[in-house]
């Protein structure tokens, strides 16, 4: 081969790079090791960490994922696929996305969706983006986004919004009921506010009246970005619906269908709107159309906005996406259909009604908030909840997730999650562990 | 691959009542069952299948079969590095007690994850010649708005609020100005000289007391190494600014130059690209980001850190006072960090070496036989790196013969096409890049296929301007998908 | 060759401008800038009553390849907008000079006309443009 080009050697290659700038060996980096070597290494590691029960939801949740989806997404063709720039060599992969699109868009009500953002966090900071770029008649780029939204979610949008000139504002939340009462918007009569937020179920569990949020908010002329976990949406009344006029844009995180929770990643965002809104919205969207030979075919399109076409003025910098966890979502979704999402939606609501009323039957613990959620609840115990969920632990049980930390307001409270995948076994062995840890010494 | 196959949509498999029931648990057995709220219930079920299991498997099965991807093709796609996936590091990550892990689990129970990723860390920052690394951001993309964002909040900490601007290259990857939008700068663009190098007086009359850095890949989106880049760091760090590392080529260098070395400030890594991870029709990515010392503070959270018992924990805010802040919910795409784990402990420092040299064997080697068959390099002077580009502008000019004919019949010879028209600068090109991963036979094959495209030019043009000819679809209507835009499937449409 | 009327005034962002008999402004792209980006099928058109900065976008123009900004030739108050091109976006290509007019707009008192190309300099720049 060296020959054929005619160099002397493959070091010769690179000799229009300046020699002080070559180095002679990577000394940091171990030497490599055989795959037998590297599967024991990370089977020791697994066994170390071992599979404690879980009853943390808080964004990410523990659903049974179906066997063939996995066996599906492994196959070489869509795994080591690339983004389909050549469609009539991706046919595959552009298909299952138009699926994808089509059950995203039906789930939330809305009227399109594209092929997938990073997660829901990012997809919600660029839904807020995309409101602020769509809505014409407001020029504030005043968004308002409920406390009672994922903390995780309003640092990242403060993290995005930070430089493109967007001001974010807390709307507080109702100590007693957790959810965010309609009132708390009639403040801001008469001001301009771009885009509100409105998530449903709220990270507390707790179920908002959409409805009425929706309505103050297109009041005040304010587009609405709705924050939605794609289990619940088989049981509740969708963004679409909401209102009189239904929300504008839908986003969230698609973890729930066929991602497992793999410590925070990778997952899916989706992120849907109404066909009036499509070229603002960002990432990648396939259409249907025709062939050559007059046949129905996929292929990516309104690629104008994105990127690699409209670079500084792009509605995103995104270009990978999360393709193969899609198609997960995809399979899933084909998989469960209308009747499974809805069990299992169903499931998990019972579920954590079993683990709220096992462990409020202790003194300590008692319920926080009033009114009625999908699968997460808000415990108030009667000491800090950092060490008891340590002492759990150390017992082989994930409590839940601290709130005192985002929520000092709240005291000392907890959000717990049981879904479907909790026995009441599991609800049993959490209830008696938590009686031990608390009745030792307060 | 199954010529000419059909596949209808999921949708059309679908039977009122029919379902996989093996995925339907037993309904509530509690006396009343929690119910939503009869005002917030849906009233009409969403449109999703209602199919059997085996039409689910049969159904996406037939649809992975109408795919090219890295398991059944040569994908010389120039930019994207399509090098092997190996399937240890799939089956590593998704060993079951790393799949079930939630996120929000203690430190404590998760010491074993905790050991990849640190060293990860840890091997990135030795391959970079970076200070420090972290793993939270998803993709290049967002690799690059962490960049920059540290770079903003750089001069933001020193007063300088005034510095806005970006320099880009002309030939730069569309992400670099949309990066610099998102971060409320303005993207400034420099000319390439004629040998590929950016243009040092351009550099020089676009620097200034506005300059927040520059973003720059090296080597170049043109596939050759910017060999005054020592110069650039000097201009550019001369008038204040910093310097910005788009690590989508490493893979040309990887083992032999270190980032770092170079002068960059900030650098984002395409695990994806570089690190084998897998590409999955889109995604997913990660674009773990190295810093210099100066950036160090402003690093996004949450990264790895260990103490002085050797217990690993989480960073955060409280660590990391000025840091830009969180970039996802939780940690980052972990299951890919894994993959790209496993594969650089199945590399080692010998194997990673070996990367970059072959990489640019292997591109070197084809570009050579490529022109020596006829076609036309874009900078024939200059070493090839990782990648080359061919320029069809002369057939463009004389047959009528584009990129985009070259591409649509490569697919029928049975290659997946290299990347057509990135970048922007140079006419009907064709951006190739092998990767380490192919055999000489592979690539001979490549240069055979080639070979027969240039005949057919002359003897046969329509075979090209028509291709392809023999995959499920011929050339499709991009006009009308944008004019008439059909993004869902109705059940009441044709 | 691409088409360029000697009666029209032209922006070296290949806009061209046409004087109507109200001292009013028609303006839209030239036949090489629609030859450019190819099929069209998308245009963003500002609101009428928006105000006009000579050299600032005023609109975008959407092919399948491309989304071009289309730059104000003069300042001004926009008029009227092409409501017609919302459903064809197609006229742009086919009739650039006619059916294909993307707004009109009344030109401002300080309108600088000396920026505005003649035909004949117009052609020059296009074919220097290659």
């Amino acid at each position: 081969m060296l020959g054929v080009i005619g160099a002397p050697s493959i070091d010769a290659l690179f000799d229009e790079i300046p020699a002080q700038l070559r180095i002679d060996a990577l000394s940091d980096v171990p030497p490599g090791l055989s795959e037998m070597e590297v599967m024991q290494l990370m089977q020791a590691r697994a066994r170390s960490d071992g599979r404690p029960l879980c009853f943390i939801g808080a964004g990410a949740y523990e659903h049974h994922i179906p066997a063939a989806v996995w066996a599906l997404v492994s196959r070489g063709e869509f795994y080591s696929a690339y983004t389909p720039y050549q469609a009539e060599a991706s046919q595959g992969t552009l298909q299952s996305i138009y699926e994808y699109q089509t059950m995203l868009a039906s789930l939330t009500g809305m009227e399109v969706c594209n092929a997938s953002m990073y997660e829901g966090a990012t997809a919600l900071a660029e839904a807020v983006l995309m409101a602020v770029r769509s809505n014409r008649r407001s020029h504030s780029a005043r968004v308002l986004l409920p406390q009672g939204l994922h903390p995780h979610y309003r640092a990242v949008a403060r993290s995005m919004a930070l430089n493109q000139g967007v001001s974010l504002e807390e709307l507080p939340y109702d100590g007693e009921t957790g959810q965010t009462a309609a009132a708390v918007l009639a403040p801001y009569q008469g001001q301009d506010i771009t885009a509100v937020v409105i998530a449903q179920p709220n990270f507390f569990g707790v179920f908002e009246d959409v409805d009425a949020l929706t309505d103050q908010a297109h009041a005040l002329g304010a587009l609405v970005v709705a924050v939605v976990n794609p289990t619940s949406l088989a049981l509740m009344r969708p963004p679409g619906s909401w209102g009189q006029k239904g929300a504008n844009i839908a986003a969230g995180d698609g973890q729930p269908l066929g991602c497992p929770l793999s410590a925070g990643g990778p997952y899916f965002g989706f992120l849907c709107t109404r066909l009036e809104h499509v070229r603002q919205m960002p990432g990648r969207l396939v259409g249907r159309t025709l062939d050559l030979d007059g046949r129905p075919g996929f292929t990516l399109t309104l690629q104008a906005r994105e990127q690699h076409i409209r670079r500084a003025k792009a509605t995103s910098n995104i270009c990978t996406n999360q393709g193969l966890l899609m198609l997960a979502g995809t399979i899933y979704l084909a998989l469960l259909g209308p009747e499974g999402l809805e069990r299992i939606a169903s499931l998990c609501m019972q579920r954590t009604a079993e683990l709220a009323e096992a462990l409020c039957r202790i003194p300590a613990v008692r319920a926080r908030f009033t009114a009625p959620g999908f699968h997460e609840i808000v415990l108030a115990l009667d000491r800090p909840v950092a060490p008891v969920l340590a002492a759990l632990d150390a017992l082989g049980i994930q409590g839940g997730f601290d709130l005192s930390e985002h929520y000092p307001e709240l005291g000392h409270a907890l959000l717990t999650c049981a879904t479907e995948m909790r026995t009441s076994a599991d609800i049993d062995a959490y209830a008696r562990a938590l009686r031990v840890v608390l009745a030792e010494a307060p | 691959m199954p010529a000419l196959l059909r596949e209808k949509l999921i949708f059309e498999y679908s039977r009122p009542g029919r379902g996989a029931r093996a995925q339907w648990p037993a309904a509530s057995s509690a006396e009343p069952a929690p119910a939503v709220p009869e005002s917030l219930r849906r009233r009409a079920r969403p449109l999703l299948p209602q199919i059997s299991e085996l039409d689910a498997v049969r159904h996406y099965t037939r649809l992975s079969q109408l795919n090219f991807s890295i398991d059944t093709h040569f994908y010389p796609l120039g930019s994207c590095t399509m090098k092997y996936n190996p399937k240890a590091c799939h089956a590593a990550a998704l060993l079951p007690e790393f799949a079930s892990r939630h996120p929000l689990a203690s430190a404590a129970s998760g010491q074993g994850l905790l050991a990849c990723l640190f060293e990860l860390q840890e091997m990135l920052k030795a391959v970079s010649g970076m200070r420090a690394v972290a793993l939270s951001p998803l993709a290049g993309a967002h690799g690059e708005f962490a960049g920059v964002a540290m770079i903003r909040a750089y001069h933001r900490a020193r007063g300088q609020n005034e510095r806005n601007e970006v320099i880009v290259p002309q030939a730069a990857h569309g992400t670099n100005p949309a990066t610099a939008s998102m971060c409320g700068c303005v993207a400034r663009e420099v000319p390439i000289g004629p040998d590929g190098d950016v243009d040092l007086e351009g550099l020089r009359a676009a620097v200034g007391p506005r300059t927040a850095g520059i973003m720059l890949t090296n080597p170049s989106t043109l596939g050759i190494f910017e060999r005054r880049i020592e110069e650039v760091a000097r201009i550019v760090h001369g008038s204040g600014g910093l310097l910005y590392y788009d690590g989508a080529n490493l893979n040309a260098i990887l083992g032999k130059v270190r980032p770092g070395d170079m002068g960059f400030d900030a650098i984002h890594m395409n695990l994806h690209k570089t690190f084998s991870t897998p590409h999955g029709g889109g995604g997913p990515g990660a674009g773990a980001v190295g810093v210099s010392e100066r950036l160090l503070p402003f690093l996004p959270v949450p990264l790895v850190g260990r103490d002085d018992s050797q217990r690993y924990r989480w960073l955060t805010e409280r660590d990391l006072p000025q840091s830009i802040g969180r970039l996802t919910c939780f940690a980052g795409n972990a299951g890919v960090l894994l993959r790209a784990y496993v594969y650089m402990r199945l590399l080692g420092r010998e194997g990673m070496r070996r990367v970059g040299e072959y990489a640019t064997l292997n591109a070197n080697y084809l570009a050579a036989r490529l022109t020596q068959i006829g076609f036309d390099a874009a900078y024939p002077r200059r070493r090839a790196s990782h990648e080359f580009i061919l320029t069809l502008k002369r057939q463009a000019q004389t047959q009528g013969i584009t990129a985009m004919d070259v591409a649509k019949r490569l697919l029928d010879l049975g290659f997946h096409a290299p990347t057509t028209y990135f970048p922007l600068l140079i006419s009907e090109c064709l951006l190739i890049e092998p990767t380490e991963t192919e055999s000489k036979q592979t690539l001979d094959a490549f240069v055979a296929a080639m070979a027969q495209i240039l005949r057919e030019a002359h003897e046969q043009p329509e075979l090209l301007k028509g291709a392809p000819h023999t995959l499920p679809v011929r050339r499709l209507d991009d006009v009308r998908a944008a004019r008439e835009p059909d993004l869902v499937y109705s059940s009441d449409a044709a | 060759m691409s088409n360029i009327p000697d009666d029209l005034t032209y922006a070296r962002s290949h806009e061209w401008v046409r004087a109507l008999p109200d001292g009013s402004r028609e303006m839209g792209i030239s036949d090489h800038a629609q030859h450019a980006l190819g099929d069209l099928v998308f245009v963003e058109l500002p609101e009428v009553g928006r105000a006009l900065a000579a050299g600032e976008a005023c609109a975008v123009v959407e092919s399948v390849k491309a989304a071009s900004d289309v730059f104000a030739p003069l300042s001004g108050t926009v008029l009227a907008v092409n409501e017609q091109l919302r459903q064809e976006p197609e006229l742009i290509n086919s009739d650039p000079y006619g059916a294909g007019w993307l707004l009109r707009f009344q030109p401002g008192a300080s309108g600088v006309a000396g920026e505005l190309l003649s035909a004949e300099k117009y052609r020059e720049l296009v074919a220097a443009e290659g």
